[in-house]
């Protein structure tokens, strides 16, 4: 587990590259709760002004702490996360084949944003892109997680 | 309908949710939270943890529920049917194992009005016998649609 004195501000914690399918979004839909047909039907996406299906923030969201939490050693050790939702994840329906099909990719990478000592804390301030050929785009900004280290 | 902001500051009544071993794994599974702890009891004691450790946004599968007063409420006249989810943030004051049930309760914290729509933030209190567990903080931007279309 890192420890807080061997840290600096600025320091990679790594990069993590998380693949999204049509399957993942039901799957995270069934296991959240949130059934927004945005999130699986293609036609109800279009009707409201969307190119198509999207990822829901919050599944972004979620996966993008892994990160964090694998580095920390205890997922309970990130005691505060937070992002803003900038771009929408588009996660279009596979030409063919499986709907396990991964039809988005997220590339995740992590730094060590802030270092607190009297509150044993550092921040880790998230980059997650959505990565489509050589094009990179922000999808969430100020996503921040604090991970209390001794 | 009208949004009436008069309505800030309402706390809703409080849901209760029980956090069932498989909701965990199935939404750490749905995320991709592969750590140990999340699915194997042992690896969980062996942290210190009395049974499997929610992920860090799980806190959002029960804060949802609380919200869904938010969105019935008529005297508050949002309309959830076009939102776009703006920010999110979790503060996390005891993790969140399985076993437990909780008690979550929705503040309408705050209603910014804004050009065809306004920003709806609500902030939900998790709590395990009174005890704090989680502060959940959800911002959306709603449409109001009155006066376009």
């Amino acid at each position: 587990m890192p420890q807080l004195a061997d840290l600096e501000k600025g320091q990679s914690i790594g990069h993590r590259t998380v693949e999204l399918s049509r399957a993942d979004l039901i799957r995270y839909a069934a296991a959240s709760g949130d059934h927004n047909p945005i999130h699986w039907n293609d036609r109800f996406a279009t009707e409201v002004g969307l190119d198509g299906v999207i990822a829901h923030g919050m599944l972004t969201m979620g996966v993008s702490v892994e990160l964090v939490a694998q580095w920390a050693g205890d997922p309970a050790k990130v005691v505060d996360y937070q992002t803003r939702f900038t771009k929408p994840v588009p996660v279009p329906e596979p030409p063919h084949g499986s709907p396990e099909t991964p039809t988005a990719q997220l590339e995740v990478s992590g730094k060590v944003g802030k270092l607190d000592a009297e509150a044993k804390t550092a921040r880790i301030d998230l980059t997650v892109e959505l990565a489509s050929g050589e094009q990179r785009d922000k999808v969430l900004t100020k996503a921040q997680a604090v991970v209390v280290l001794d | 309908m009208s949004i009436n902001t008069a309505r800030e500051g309402h706390t809703y009544p409080a849901i209760t949710y029980q956090v069932g071993r498989e909701a965990v794994r199935e939404f750490s599974i749905a995320v991709k939270a592969e750590h140990p702890a999340h699915h194997n009891l042992e690896a969980a004691a062996d942290l210190g943890h009395q049974d499997l450790l929610a992920p860090p946004t799980f806190g959002v599968v029960i804060s949802q529920r609380a919200e869904a007063a938010v969105v019935a409420d008529p005297e508050a006249g949002i309309d959830f049917s076009r939102v776009v989810h703006a920010d999110e943030r979790f503060v996390h004051h005891h993790p969140i194992t399985a076993g437990e049930t909780l008690n979550a309760a929705t503040t309408l914290e705050r209603i910014r009005l804004m050009g065809a729509g306004a920003m709806v933030t609500t902030v939900t209190e998790i709590t395990h016998d009174g005890d704090p567990r989680a502060t959940v903080t959800s911002t959306l931007l709603v449409r109001t649609d009155e006066g376009d279309d």
